[in-house]
């Protein structure tokens, strides 16, 4: 009857157990049991498909063609950061995250799927220590997306509609943000004012800040550090000011930074966002995107989450503990449109990663490894500032990444770069398009990974490329 | 086919602690390279913002932690048993592609590299756009949606942005579903700003012409719907639907969630839908992961496609570009989308094929159909919507409702007494429920016939325990990692605990 061959997905892919299903069914022909779909509904045009590929060595040989061509920080040398960093990734992370039990888990209950959610709890307390917060929700899908869904928090907390956001704010993250905060003039919809930065200092500007903060503000969004590298020192005073006119403070972090920088809780955040990626994620073309919501642990906050929670319970063995969701029912999934925003699939074998990234490294890991970023950071920041005509922007208080200013060199940051990429090097993220005040500027990204051998190969690439 | 006897199982059970009761003050899991700069690294953080204290996380050392992770893996039990989980069609995640995606060609490049440089991933993104466009007739697609929910929101928007574009923006405010459509539907057209108008389903198990025809007005902005919907009922009408939304001037969206079954014989563009939305994570071969990281792949009409958010891929003489359309609703996510799973879509239809996936669907119906059969054989077991009388396509919905009558047993009881057996957990329905203890069984392609088999095997043997020692499936489960979560203080502000440092708070206060 049929002229397929088995198919090595398709167990039933037979004529045996096509025949016992269609006897059992009582049908001559599966065509019979498509009744409900009217002919008229039917596809007319012929699916314009090639038939499969059934060897899987065939199939490898295909996607090894199609994808090998990219160049990448494996090939290449890297400065490319901008929220999506490059980070050693302990082999146990790969283990862990490849097991087939994790990878396909669907649902199950949690007395069935046990394990993956108590990974999940794992995932919220680390986070919960690095970020000083005890109420941490699953994983959204962006740091974006976190942003996002603490500023609808804010304004649902605060019945207000305009919420101040850093220019110094990822371009890319803002508009996710922009998004989520609806379309101007939308029934809603939330309005993003723009809170300058200093342009010597690179942090917010405070004068600027004051004029702009007032009573009708529902929250204050900052990262630390921001998109330009740079820490927002005067955080706490800025929290002060957002509580005075009660305001939300919802501050941006990345969370490898906190081994050695001050949690947001402790200068006055309410609202913590940030991405997970750092955390034992790989970069995948950007695939690797993932962020997180955490606040103090008060009903005012953990109500208006729109995330899933997990949280530690008993079970009706005394004694015997396992883990529920909490707060299910004002979830997009337990009341619809009645729901705080919408929760969906997101990125929940990130969570898997990002716990065993966080048991591996501990306190002492993450002191460490913050002391590497900025150790290798600055040293690079030195010795680039060393080439003729090249400057670093807000030399002082930055974390892995800093502002590397060619104007002087009379160089686009385009044609550096495309100089660079023809000695294997990807030079900083080109900042001239959305940072124009800072002329010709880039963003570099110096990390753990980066060798003093490879910061030397960047320095004397740039020499040449600079005076070309 | 006759019922054969259900096989001894059990979890593995490791009792294990909570992570931060593991390990001991000094251990190391892993040590980080030393900076090769001599600087002092303290002194270049503003002393306003050094961290005193260090994180109070736990301290173990590489081994402890793998073994850990290692034992919470052992107590999952995602698809190692048998997982026949209805909606949107979990299925067999083929492990070429988990070798594929972590290769350095695709691991370690970075989104804002020059498109130059990145011709590969691009590439992918553009054939797999190809692919879907001829499975759905639709003219475009965008992979930025990290899930069906974000597609379903990027619908909201990009409706919002075609009729402000029109001048009705502000006149248009009304996004109408049905009851059976995903919570998803409605959740991100009432965040994008939208008043949400649902349909009651009604005998034959969709809601009616008239219904809509009373719904629709200058005010409708969108229709949102699934279908077929999660009980494998397809609604004859949907072309007079989208007709009469359109004659309304609003736009049509069908979540393709469940499209497994009616692959290759239905294209969304030729039934008229503006927008369709396919979820690359499930019936696309991509694996679930528990939730993530997915892609719900969101398909439009030429005439939507100036309102996709951006970047998009173009493809030139000089090779694939990366284009942001002016008056686009600009990003719902940061980047290209999740590219290891746009990889493992493309590798899915690839390897499917036409021929496989017209295959694969009649499999899918043909399993349910079967499953059917045998199921309204089992005591107890009736079928949502019997009145309509038409084969279902690759679920049904069905009941417990004659069980949990005549032993108060419920159709969570019996969900849990299944894990007895090594059978995950089926899905019962969405939220609210409009069937009485309803499961949804779905066996899609992936299942063999003997598994299928099993599976109501012991379904059965568990229903004749609800007759015979309800006491039993009530307390289950017994044979799982832990006993029935007991849900009583979830919701309680004084017991519930996201955090292991709010625990420990909450019981020194208790």
């Amino acid at each position: 009857m049929s002229t397929y061959a088995p198919h090595p997905y398709m167990p039933s892919s037979t004529d045996d157990a096509r025949d016992r299903m269609r006897a059992a069914v009582g049908v001559a022909d599966v065509e019979e049991l498509f009744e409900q779909i009217p002919a008229s509904h039917r596809a007319r045009q012929v699916i314009d498909l090639p038939d499969g590929v059934r060897s899987e060595a065939e199939l490898e040989r295909r996607l090894d063609d199609l994808l090998r061509v990219n160049r990448n920080a494996d090939t290449d040398l890297s400065f490319l950061g901008a929220g999506l960093w490059p980070h050693h990734i302990p082999a146990v992370c790969d283990e862990i995250a490849g097991r087939n039990e994790f990878v396909t888990s669907v649902w199950g209950t949690p007395s069935s799927d046990l394990g993956r959610i108590q990974a999940w709890f794992e995932f919220a307390s680390q986070l919960g220590a690095l970020v000083e917060m005890d109420f941490v929700g699953l994983p959204v899908y962006s740091w974006g997306s976190a942003g996002g869904n603490a500023i609808r928090m804010a304004a649902r907390l605060t019945g207000r509609t305009r919420v101040l956001v850093a220019e110094s704010t990822d371009p890319e993250r803002r508009r996710v943000m922009q998004t989520y905060a609806g379309l101007p003039g939308a029934e809603r919809a939330i309005e993003l004012v723009t809170l300058p930065y200093d342009r010597i200092t690179g942090r917010i500007d405070l004068v600027a800040f004051e004029g702009l903060l007032d009573g009708t503000v529902a929250a204050v969004y900052l990262d630390c550090p921001n998109h330009l590298g740079v820490f927002e020192s005067d955080a706490a005073r800025i929290a002060e000011l957002t509580h005075a006119v009660g305001a939300e403070v919802i501050v941006g972090v990345d969370p490898l930074s906190l081994g050695v920088i001050a949690p947001p809780s402790s200068y006055g955040a309410d609202i913590v966002v940030g991405s997970v990626q750092p955390l034992g994620v790989p970069v995948s073309a950007g695939g690797g995107v993932g962020g997180f919501l955490a606040t103090r642990d008060e009903e005012r906050y953990a109500r208006e989450f729109p995330t899933l929670q997990v949280s530690l319970t008993g079970t009706s063995t005394p004694g015997e503990r396992a883990f529920g969701f909490t707060l299910f029912e004002q979830s997009s999934y337990g009341s619809r449109e009645d729901g705080n925003d919408w929760t969906g699939n997101s990125v929940y074998l990130s969570m898997i990663r990002n716990t065993v990234y966080m048991a591996l490294m501990g306190p002492q890991g993450f002191q460490e490894i913050g002391h590497t970023i900025l150790g290798n950071a600055h040293a690079a920041a030195r010795r680039i500032a060393e080439i003729d005509g090249v400057s670093v922007r807000f030399p002082d208080g930055f974390f892995k990444e800093f502002v590397v200013d060619f104007t002087a060199t009379g160089k686009t940051v385009a044609d550096i770069n495309a100089r660079l990429r023809a000695e294997g090097i990807f030079g900083g993220v080109d900042l001239s398009d959305d940072f124009a005040d800072l002329g010709q500027s880039a963003l570099y990204c110096v990390t753990e990974v980066h060798t003093e051998g490879d910061v030397d190969r960047l320095v004397r690439a740039l020499r040449t490329a600079v005076s070309a | 086919m006759t019922r054969r006897p259900v096989r001894p199982y059990h979890s593995a059970r490791w009792n294990e602690p909570v992570l931060f009761e593991l390990g001991g003050p000094g251990r190391r899991g892993t040590v980080p390279p030393a900076s090769w700069s001599d600087t002092d690294a303290s002194s270049l953080i503003p002393a306003a913002l050094r961290r005193t204290t260090a994180p109070e996380l736990p301290e173990l050392a590489e081994p402890e932690v793998q073994r850990h992770y290692l034992r919470l893996s052992q107590e999952t039990l995602g698809m190692i048993g048998i997982s026949l989980f209805g909606t949107c069609t979990m299925k067999y995640n083929p492990r070429i592609v988990e070798r594929v995606v972590a290769r350095p060609y695709l691991a370690e490049v970075h989104p804002l590299q020059d498109p130059s440089t990145m011709q590969g991933v691009l590439g992918v993104i553009h054939a797999l756009e190809q692919q879907l466009s001829a499975l759905s007739g639709m003219a475009a697609f965008t992979f930025q949606p990290g899930g069906g929910a974000a597609a379903a929101f990027t619908h909201a928007c990009v409706t919002r942005a075609y009729h402000a574009a029109r001048g009705e923006g502000e006149q248009r405010t009304q996004i109408i579903t049905t009851a059976q459509s995903h919570p998803s539907s409605p959740s991100t057209a009432h965040a994008a700003g939208y008043e949400i108008i649902t349909l009651p389903v009604e005998a034959d198990g969709y809601p009616s012409v008239d219904a809509l025809r009373a719904a629709v007005s200058d005010r409708t902005a969108a229709l949102m719907v699934n279908n077929p919907d999660d009980m494998g009922i397809y609604n004859p009408h949907i072309k007079e639907w989208v007709e009469i939304v359109h004659e309304a001037g609003g736009l049509c969206f069908y979540d393709h969630a469940n499209f497994n079954g009616v692959m290759t014989r239905l294209r969304a563009a030729e039934l008229g839908f503006d927008a369709c939305m396919f979820m690359l994570h499930k019936t696309f071969g991509g694996a679930k992961g528990g939730g993530g990281p997915a892609v719900g792949a969101y398909g439009c009409s030429e005439q939507l496609t100036p309102f996709l958010p951006g970047p998009r891929v173009e493809r030139s003489d000089d090779g694939f570009t990366l284009v942001d359309p002016v008056g686009g609703i600009g990003r719902v996510r940061e980047y290209l989308g999740n590219v290891p799973q746009i990889v493992a879509a493309h590798a899915w239809i690839t390897a499917m094929g036409a021929d496989g996936m017209r295959e694969a669907a009649d499999l899918s119906v043909l399993a349910n159909n079967y499953m059917e059969h045998r199921l309204l054989q089992v005591r107890g077991v009736t079928k949502a919507f019997p009145q309509m009388g038409m084969r279902r396509l690759e679920m049904t919905r069905f009941s417990l409702e004659t069980v949990a009558a005549d032993t108060g047993v419920t159709v969570a009881d019996i969900q849990n007494r299944m894990t007895d057996f090594g059978i995950d957990a089926f899905w019962m329905s969405h939220e609210p429920w409009i069937v009485p203890e309803p499961f949804t069984p779905e066996a899609g392609e992936g299942w063999s016939l003997e598994d299928i088999d099993y599976w109501i095997d012991v379904l059965a043997h568990v229903i004749d325990e609800a007759y015979e020692t309800p006491e039993l499936v009530r307390t289950a489960p017994h044979n799982q990692a832990v006993a029935r979560v007991d849900g009583s203080g979830l919701d309680d502000p004084a017991r519930w605990a996201t955090t292991w440092r709010s625990s420990l708070r909450k019981q020194q206060k208790g």
